[in-house]
Order: structure tokens, then sequence, then C-alpha cells
């Protein structure tokens, strides 16, 4: 009874200082409103008038959306690059930003949910992938496992964030027999949802530039670059407008982690392209529509060299000790691994998986504004919940926002 | 109705969900209740009376009496299909023969027969393949032509990829779709090695005339938007001893259908004195589509 009587507490402590804060924390969060609205009537324009209004059609059945939803699977599975080395090998500085690590995954895999939503014909079934009451195709679909993980992993989060914030808030300490078999549980379920999903594009013989044993490593490798570089910028920023002491520690280790990854992933799209091009077979098509464009349609290639060459100079930038402790140059690595990881994985992987079709069509695929005015409403509502998350935690974890009367454990 | 307002009220429909739905209230082709359950696990008479409903929704829609069954396979039956490549000339008549026996949207277009043009120097050669070639005469020269539509696959990598199992494999061999339970995630369509599958980006859009009145539930009646749909060798017409539509239009008797489990069948009679042949083999979904050269 009395726990009930403090998470009712909790819960209203939360939603006080969520309706505080300065004329910049208002001015954001009208600004994502805005785009958030923006992108419901496009969403409303998708729904009246079908798919149709996107420029994916029957040759290019996938797209952008599905891209997106990839990468922020990326995005909530790097929460655990954090949880490791914090809670196995018990290393402090980086330990209470964890739990932004956290509330990053729970907003990824609500965009995630957002953009599959967006991306169905019929959204209004998505009922049927419920078990039990629909039908969830166990155990031979992919995406019917990918529900599952996804949903497991986004529970999984937002349980032991909850449990966290519920507790210090009560000013009492986690109880570490429940917190620590959920936190080392999240490893695991982190690398099985990345994984999953590069089965769903790995398992389709059908699309010979998918259908390699190499994606399952480089997903992981890709993500383990930009989930933490949201958390680099998310770090220093909590640094200047709140009393949150984050180790410059905390922050170069985590860049040094992300230059190991950028480096492995390099290497195994390196590995990727040596295959394609030196053995030569008609697979190549798909890497050539990439890298040089096929037939004059040449629609993603800058892009795609956009992605090379961003992803190279931030693996650089991490790389030398020098400029991942300088700001500027931290930060311009982030900005340039967000952009890298972004569009391999948001037009990179899907689009030349399927271009040329099946039958060897080329459909030159872009994506329309009405995909981009919905993507960014999706964007914005998952900045918008993660804005509103951090607002919540961050007092509470600073023990400024406690039940009165108790002391603070932390 | 117009259409702005049918699709208006389809999206009420959507976002008000299970309320709206259950009234029965939504647009003439998002007619099933939204707690419906999937085809194959519904009673006889929950069979009945979806088809009673859907008979008179799509007799009102289109301004006549149509026929709607869900007749079963029957025993012993297991169908296959064999193409003549020498003979196929590229005229299309398939194709368009298809889109009125099928129902298949007239605007957007949406056809479930592909003909591939290809150079006879290149062989099968889907990289320099073109499906959009104009020609005054057919065939031209230098080019031969590949008709592909559904290989009906005996390990089909379409259904194994379904959330939902929204798709599946009839004991006759044919792979079927329940319209009313897909979700529209295309799956199957990135799955599918052949192309095959196609979706209804937008609202289909058929005329009241063009209508084939004669329909099966899994297959020929009027699709709604953001569902996939394919070729089922004309289960409406097979499944009662008639031929499929390409098979009866095709002017040079390049289509050949038939029982595999029958000896004396004309597909039968292809396979055993024809040497013959199956797209992408390698990739091991074992077509009931077969290719020969018959000349």
């Amino acid at each position: 009874m009395n726990s009930i009587r403090l998470f009712a507490r909790f819960a209203l402590d939360s939603a006080r200082i969520l309706g505080r804060g300065n004329w910049l924390y208002w001015a954001w969060l009208l600004a994502l409103l805005c785009v958030i609205g923006a992108g419901a009537l496009a969403w409303v324009h998708q729904a009246q008038a079908g798919l149709v209004t996107s420029n994916m059609r029957d040759q290019v059945s996938w797209a952008f959306y599905i891209g997106n939803f990839t990468f922020l699977v990326g995005v909530a599975a790097a929460a655990v690059l954090l949880v490791i080395p914090a809670y196995v090998y018990d290393w402090k500085p980086i330990k209470e930003v964890v739990i932004l690590g956290e509330l990053l995954a729970i907003s990824s895999i609500a965009m995630c949910g957002l953009f599959v939503t967006a991306d169905v014909g019929r959204p209004e079934r998505l009922w049927h992938l419920i078990p039990v009451i629909g039908n969830l195709n166990l155990p031979n679909s992919i995406l019917a496992w990918d529900v599952l993980v996804l949903n497991g992993y986004g529970g999984l989060n937002l349980l032991i964030v909850t449990y966290l914030l519920f507790s210090l808030h009560a000013g009492r300490s986690p109880n570490k027999k429940i917190f620590l078999p959920l936190v080392l549980l999240s490893i695991p379920a982190a690398i099985s949802i990345h994984t999953v999903t590069a089965f769903l594009y790995n398992g389709m013989p059908a699309r010979p530039f998918w259908n390699t044993s190499i994606l399952v490593p480089r997903f992981l490798a890709s993500a383990f670059c930009s989930g933490p570089a949201v958390l680099i910028v998310l770090m220093q920023l909590l640094r200047r407008f709140s009393r949150f002491e984050i180790q410059n520690e905390a922050i170069w280790k985590v860049a040094e982690l992300m230059s190991y990854a950028m480096a492995l992933n390099l290497l195994l799209l390196g590995a990727e392209v040596f295959k394609e091009y030196y053995s030569n077979t008609e697979h190549l098509i798909h890497m050539r529509y990439m890298f040089t464009g096929v037939g004059g349609s040449t629609a993603i290639v800058p892009w795609m060299w956009l992605s090379v060459g961003a992803s190279i100079a931030a693996f650089l930038l991490f790389l030398v000790p020098w400029t991942r402790r300088n700001p500027l140059t931290l930060n311009l690595g982030c900005a340039l691994i967000w952009a890298g990881v972004y569009l391999e994985k948001g037009m990179g992987l899907v689009i030349p998986g399927m271009t040329p079709d099946t039958l060897g069509e080329i459909y030159e695929y872009f994506p329309s504004r009405n995909e981009l005015w919905i993507a960014a409403g999706i964007f914005s509502f998952g900045f918008l919940l993660f804005t509103l998350m951090v607002k919540v935690a961050t007092p509470i974890m600073l023990g400024e926002f406690q039940r009165p009367g108790t002391k603070l454990v932390h | 109705m117009n259409e702005t307002d049918s699709s208006r009220r389809e999206f009420l429909c959507a976002l008000a969900g299970c309320a709206a739905a259950l009234a029965g209230s939504c647009s003439e082709i998002t007619h099933t209740p939204f707690f419906q359950k999937r085809f194959r696990e519904l009673s006889g008479e929950e069979r009945a009376g979806i088809l009673a409903d859907l008979v008179t929704e799509q007799s009102e829609r289109f301004g006549k009496q149509v026929t709607l069954t869900a007749e079963g396979a029957r025993e012993g039956v297991l169908f296959g299909y064999a193409l003549d490549i020498s003979r196929c000339v590229g005229c299309r008549r398939c194709v368009y023969a298809c889109v009125e026996e099928n129902n298949q949207s007239r605007d957007p277009q949406l056809h479930w027969i592909r003909v591939l043009e290809m150079e006879k120097e290149k062989g099968i050669d889907f990289a320099h393949a073109d499906a959009y070639y104009e020609a005054e005469t057919v065939p031209r020269p230098g080019h031969f032509y590949l008709p592909v539509s559904c290989q009906q696959c005996e390990n089909p990598p379409c259904v194994k990829s379904c959330p939902v199992g929204a798709t599946w494999k009839e004991p006759d061999g044919i792979v079927v779709i329940d319209y009313d339970w897909c979700i529209g995630c295309r799956c199957c369509m990135s799955a599918c090695p052949y192309g095959a599958r196609h979706f209804n980006w937008g609202e289909p859009r058929i005329p009241d005339e063009e209508l084939n009145p004669n329909m099966h539930y899994l297959g020929n009646r009027p699709r709604m938007k953001g569902v996939v749909e394919k070729c089922t060798f004309c289960i409406q017409r097979v499944r009662n001893g008639r031929y499929p539509a390409c098979v009866e239009v095709c002017p040079v008797g390049a289509r050949k259908f038939g029982n595999l489990l029958d000896p004396s069948s004309e597909v039968r009679y292809v396979l055993e004195h024809k040497r013959v042949f199956v797209l992408k083999n390698e990739l091991n979904t074992r077509p009931r589509f077969f290719y020969f050269y018959g000349l």
C-alpha cells in the first residue's frame, strides 16, 4: 500500500517537474510540437490516399520508413555499450549516464514502432501481431520475432528506468536483487534486437545484397557508433544546463569505444566491397547502384559517398586522442558519425537491396515530401519523449527532487 | 458516393477503430468487421455468413449480382503450370486477360503477370530484361519473351516471412492471401524472388461494367487498399475444372496447365517429354511453374 502511495507521489512529482522550465525548454517543446503537427497532417493524407503518397512502389516496396526503423533499432541497442562497462566492470564514471542510455533506448523503440506503423498498409490491423488475440507467425517469420524482442527490450528498459527513478525519488536504495538481473538481461536483449532486425534482411535469399552473413556484425558495429554519438552530445548538454557532474573521462571513454566500433564497421564494409567487386558476379549490380549508379540512375550515389566520407572522417577524429578530447572536434565527430550511419542504414541498406528489383528492373526511389514530413514528425515525437523523460530523470538523479524527509541515496 | 468521401470515411473508421468497424459502417471495401478472425480459423457457419455479407455488399457496390465462393482444394489435385518460351510472342494478352478475370485495379494499374523482353544473345538475364517494351509488332527480331507471375512455390519464402500468417499454401499447391488479415507490411514482397506480389498503394478501382462477378474469397474478389495480392492460378476457375484465363487467351498455345498428380494431364506430358527448368532454382523455392523450349 505504501509503495502505491509513493508511486502516485512519484508520478505527481514527475508531472510537476515537467511543468517547470525556462523559455528555452518551452520553445524547444513548441518547435517539436509544430513538426509533430506537420507530420500528423502528412500522416492523415497518407491514411486517406494510401501509401501511394510515398514514392515506394512494387519494385522498391520497403524504403525510407523501414530504413529509419532499422537505424533506430541500432540507436536503441547502443544503450548496451554503456551498460556493459558500468555494471559488468563496475566503471563508476559511466554509471550515472547509463540511465540516459536507457531513456534513449525507450525513445528509439517508440520511434521504431511509429515507423513500422507508418509503413504498413493497414495500421488498424496491427493487433493481428498480438500473440493469442491475433496470430503471430512464430517461429517462421523473422518480423514476428522482431516484434517480440523489440517490445520486450522496450518494456525491459522502461521497467529498469521507472524502478530506478522511483527508488531514488522515494529515497530508497534500489534493490540490487531486482535491479541487477534486469540490467544484465538488457545486455543480451539489446544485442538480440539488432541481430533479429538484421536477420529480417539477412534471411531473404531473394535479395542477394542482404543475404550475406556479415550483415549481423555490420549492424552491431554501426549501432555501437550511432547510439553513443547522441549520448555524448547529451552528456555535454546536461553538464551545462544542470548540476549533473559528468566527467570528461566518461565522454572520452565512450568516444574511444566508438572509434573501435567504427573501425570494425569500416572493415566489414570493406570486406563486402572487396567480395562484390572482386568476384564480379551478377550480384555486384546492387553495390554498383549504390556507389556509381547503374544506367544513369544515380539518385542515391552522392548520399552513399557522403556516408562513407563522414564515417571515415569520424573514425579518424575519434581515433586520435587529441581530437576526441577537443570539444569542437568531438562534437563534429558525433555529427559525422550520426550522418554516416544514418545514411548507410536509412538509405544505403534498404534501397540498393531493392534496386534493381528481383526481375532486374531499376526504379529510382527517393523519399517523397510526404514521407519526409512523416519521418520528421516521428523523429520530433521521439525527441519530445526523450526530452520529457530526461527532464524528469535529471533532478531525481541529482537528488533535487526527493520525497521530503529522505536522505539522498545515490 | 464520391471517392474522397469514401477514403475519408475509411480513414475515420481506422481512427475510431473497433467501435466504428463493429458497427459495420466502414466504406464498402473495408466491409470486414474489425474483429473478424483469420479465414482459416472460421467455422463453416461463420464463413457462410461472411460470404453472404460480401455478396450483398459487392452486388450493391457494382450494381450487378455477384457470386462468391470459398471452394476448397480437391483431393488428389496438385496444380502445375508449364510455359513454352519458344512459342511465347510477347503479345501481353495474358496480362490483360488476367487483369479482367481477376479484378485487378485499373487505376492505379496493377498487373499480376510481367512479360519480360530479353535479348536472344544474352539468354535469360534479368539484368538486361525490359518489362516496358513498346513494339508495333511482336516478337521483335533478336528478342524472346519471358512472362513471370507467381511461381506457386513448393517452398514459398513469402509464406515463411508473413508475420501474421495471412498467406499460406493450399493443399492443391496454390499460395493464397487472406486480404482481410494482411496488415500490409510487405515482408512477403521483399522475400519473393520473382516480383510476383503486388501491393495496393492506392485505392484500387474497377469500373462497374468491367467487374468479373464470379469470385473466390481467396482469389479475385475486389481488394482494398493497403494489402498485397498475387496470382492464384485463377483459383475461382481451376477449382471448377476450368483453365486459368491466361491459358485460355494465349494465341500461340504457349501456356499449359493441369494436375501434376494426373499422369494423363498436359502438364505431366510436358514434364515427361520436354526439358523443363524453373527460375532461380538455386534459391530452392521449388516452383510449380515450369518453363520449357517446346520447339
